[in-house]
């Protein structure tokens, strides 16, 4: 397929599972202050640290309290990591692969943005969140139609690549905020505020139900565990790596030339060590630095499929 | 003007709604039906007659019009405004630096265009894209028809459009013009007149494809009812004959859509070409020329490109031979159309066919290369290069349309009557100081059709352009219908899009033996 129509719909993918993450994470923090003894932990500063434009959101809202930062994340213009900028993005980028989209996965990535561009964030602020589910189920139904009407071809595990690595690069994030911004309340281990916190964690990647599960019982390693390695649920990071290797494996299968690439190597190296890290040795390197080396490969396989399939040169 | 539609209409009136020669209703057949209180005003009305009855092939239309309850008939055009909006058929509007988005205003209410007067269409058309062919074939060659003194070398070689690096070119199976949409209208009597030629990149039948299939949604029964001809195969036709202008010694070509890109307003139906032929649609960066051959950039390296419907206006194609500073181009791309490597279309250069003074000259083409008296007239038309035209242009701008030449999107057009003084005074300095770039034709009251107006029905001006197809020199298919353009403000005559105009469905309706389109 063409170079531009692989990277537009790898973006595609990955700008809708970021708004998607976005929306995550402001509907468990919002269900979350329902819960929780007032003032116990601030719930919004975590959200604006994990997208590392701190200080420009300082230099906008200054200190970030509920309002400011659903207005931020959620429906900022100018900010472009925003959900609806996201939104607009990948229904750009959508725009220019349309034909190689089939109408209803085109149709349904255009309500999705008018549905979100068109809200209020009055209404987004319900503290019921409905607004929020609104968008997850957005997200559902886009990717039901996705994988129902798409042909599995190439352009297909594009836009699963850009999917999973955007997915695995946000379960990391939600884990590394959270992780920092629970730890330091020792006190509280083990009791029900803990407890809550740590299920709030894992109903941001929907993982509650699957968790009890396997676990029943909350535990801080066990919920890492399951973050990190689980290996077959859909938001688990070892999970995201997994799939987004088994399309880079079919990408390149079904190619047909012998030309060098680089990425692949990457993600398997990525792959087999999450295969193989037992959660005690992620926690005891530290886990920010064991999350953090994540989003750098991450970021190495997305420069590497830059260079292996959306910068085809003029001599190759 | 062979063919009167009008009279032969009035003959399949009576015919058909059982009407006697002096106009009284037969009992026996039933009234026909009628808008109430809609009126023609003194205006050629397509789907009603001057009593606001139903013309014989609009009697199924304006019945289920007449049964629908109060209001629905505006609920069914909110919900296809919707409908396209959702489903992102939108065209982008330059003069808002947002790159807002639009649909195209839409009108609920087809017109519809009896069978003896499209036959009429269709075979005036066929001639003139015959003509036109034969035209663009002998211009950039031989030049005999300016030797031999039907048009001046001057209007040629001073069009903008003439491409002096397209001299000598032979495009495959002797074609330039493979794609048109020429703009017609109806006057007063309902004679069909060609308002312009467009042969560079004519766009709306994604439109037309469009409206035809919201239409069958919404008046399932009607249309069903009206025996109207299929558009549903313009994409494959289209896609056969882009395959066969391939070069000879390829059997398997690999056909592109060549875009300016997302920005531009027609993105929607490039994509949407592209999308029902199911191939590339590409930008000029995702196209290099390497030894005179076109390839494109995919994720497994260089392939090639043998034919390319382009979208990209002639002189942005190649840099290196046209605009240097284009960037939607591909540089080498003319190299290897001379060398017979790609095929395109149009052809470059065909924009010369478009210009009006040239398009003033084309009944003579036809006389000249085929020998035949015009079916279709053109709008007559004062070319203000000539003195004695001028003057009358001049003295009689508060009841002339002027148009520049090369302009096009209803831009460059002075509406006499409906001018001020002052527009007139601008528009006159203009022609004195370049009169070969203005025309002048007289003002047709343009034929109307009921279109919908807050809840109720107006007549509106309309146009319509048919989609035209050109295989061979003589191997030419029109599709049966078009875009219909409609003037949605009140007595405006400017039908363009960018104008705000909006578009209706078009039904020619089928002849006995002709196909006939399912809901």
């Amino acid at each position: 397929m063409l170079s531009r129509v692989a990277e537009s719909v790898y973006w595609m993918s990955r700008q809708v599972e970021r708004a998607e993450n976005i929306a995550r994470f402001l509907e468990v923090t919002l269900n979350l202050i329902l819960d929780q003894p007032e003032n116990l932990v601030d719930p919004w500063s975590p959200l604006v640290q994990v997208t590392a434009d701190e200080e420009w959101f300082e230099e906008k809202y200054g200190k970030p309290d509920s309002r400011n930062v659903v207005q931020f994340l959620a429906f900022d213009d100018e900010y472009p990591n925003s959900m609806v900028s996201c939104l607009r993005a990948a229904r750009e980028n959508a725009r220019g692969v349309r034909e190689t989209l089939s109408s209803e996965a085109f149709e349904q990535l255009n309500e999705f943005y008018h549905f979100v561009g068109d809200a209020s964030p009055a209404a987004a602020m319900d503290p019921t969140s409905q607004f929020f589910d609104a968008v997850r189920k957005q997200t559902l139904l886009w990717s039901g139609v996705f994988a129902s009407t798409m042909a599995q071809d190439s352009g297909w595990h594009f836009a699963n690549l850009g999917r999973m690595l955007e997915r695995a690069d946000k379960t990391s994030r939600i884990l590394d905020v959270k992780y920092f911004n629970l730890l330091p309340n020792l006190a509280d281990v083990g009791t029900a505020v803990d407890d809550l916190q740590w299920s709030a964690l894992l109903l941001a990647i929907s993982g509650i139900e699957a968790y009890r599960r396997d676990h029943h019982q909350i535990e801080i390693e066990k919920v890492v565990d399951f973050f990190l390695f689980n290996r077959s649920f859909p938001r688990s990071i070892h999970h995201c790596i997994a799939s987004a290797n088994w399309s880079l494996g079919e990408i390149e299968e079904a190619s047909s030339s012998d030309m060098a690439r680089t990425a692949g190597p990457i993600l398997d190296e990525l792959q087999h060590r999450l295969a193989h890290t037992q959660v005690e040795e992620a926690l005891a390197g530290g886990m920010h630095q064991f999350v953090d080396s994540v989003q750098t490969e991450i970021n190495r396989i997305g420069e590497a499929l830059g260079q292996d399939y959306f910068q085809i040169s003029v001599n190759t | 003007m062979q063919n009167q539609p009008q009279q032969t209409q009035s003959q399949l009136a009576q015919a058909q709604a059982g009407q006697s020669q002096n106009g009284q209703m037969q009992s026996q057949s039933g009234p026909v039906p009628c808008l109430d209180g809609y009126e023609t005003g003194s205006f050629f009305d397509e789907v009603v007659d001057q009593d606001a009855c139903a013309r014989p092939d609009a009697v199924a239309l304006v019945d289920l019009i007449n049964r629908l309850p109060s209001g629905e008939l505006n609920r069914r055009q909110l919900a296809i405004e919707r409908s396209l909006y959702q489903m992102g058929i939108t065209f982008t509007v330059y003069s808002d630096s947002a790159g807002t988005e639009k649909i195209m205003p839409f009108d609920i209410v087809p017109r519809i265009i009896a069978p003896d007067v499209w036959t009429h269409i269709d075979s005036g058309l066929k001639q003139r894209i015959r003509a036109l062919n034969r035209f663009l074939s002998d211009i950039y060659n031989e030049r005999k028809i300016i030797e031999d003194g039907i048009i001046p070398a001057s209007i040629v070689d001073s069009c903008p459009a003439y491409l002096p690096q397209c001299r000598g070119l032979r495009p495959p199976h002797d074609v330039w013009c493979h794609i048109t949409g020429t703009d017609l209208v109806r006057d007063n009597d309902g004679n069909v007149f060609v308002l312009e030629d467009n042969l560079r990149c004519p766009s709306g039948v994604s439109y037309v494809l469009q409206n035809r299939s919201v239409m069958k949604r919404n008046f399932p029964q009607a249309f069903t009812a009206s025996m109207v001809r299929p558009v549903s195969d313009y994409p494959a036709r289209l896609y056969q004959m882009l395959r066969r202008m391939a070069p000879a010694h390829i059997t398997n070509p690999n056909v592109v859509v060549l875009t300016p890109g997302v920005y531009n307003s027609a993105y929607y139906e490039h994509s949407y070409l592209a999308h029902q032929m199911g191939v590339e649609l590409v930008e000029g960066r995702d196209l290099l020329v390497k030894d005179d051959r076109v390839y494109m950039r995919t994720t497994d390296g260089l392939q090639s490109v043998d034919v390319i419907y382009r979208r990209v206006d002639d002189t942005f194609l190649d840099p290196k031979v046209f605009n240097p500073k284009s960037v939607l181009g591909v540089p080498g791309l003319m190299s290897a159309y001379r060398a017979g490597n790609v095929a395109l279309a149009n052809a470059p250069g065909t924009g010369v066919a478009d210009d009006k003074v040239v398009y003033a000259y084309v009944p003579e083409m036809i006389r000249y290369y085929l020998g035949e008296e015009p079916i279709l007239s053109n709008v007559p038309t004062y070319l203000c290069d000539r003195e004695e035209d001028r003057a009358y242009v001049l003295d009689h701008l508060d009841e002339l349309v002027v148009k520049a030449a090369g302009e096009s999107g209803g831009y460059g057009i002075l509406i006499g009557p409906h001018a001020t003084p002052e527009e007139r005074q601008e528009f006159a300095e203009k022609i004195i100081e370049n009169p070969r770039n203005y025309i002048a034709q007289p003002t047709l009251q343009l034929s109307r059709v009921p279109t919908m107006v807050g809840d109720h029905l107006e007549g509106r001006h309309v146009d319509l352009r048919p989609y035209i197809l050109c295989d061979g020199p003589d191997d030419v298919w029109v599709l049966p219908g078009g875009l219909t353009r409609v003037a949605l403000k009140k007595g405006c005559l400017v039908v363009n899009s960018s104008q705000g105009g909006g578009s209706k469905d078009t039904w020619v309706v089928a002849q006995a033996g002709e196909a006939i389109a399912r809901v």
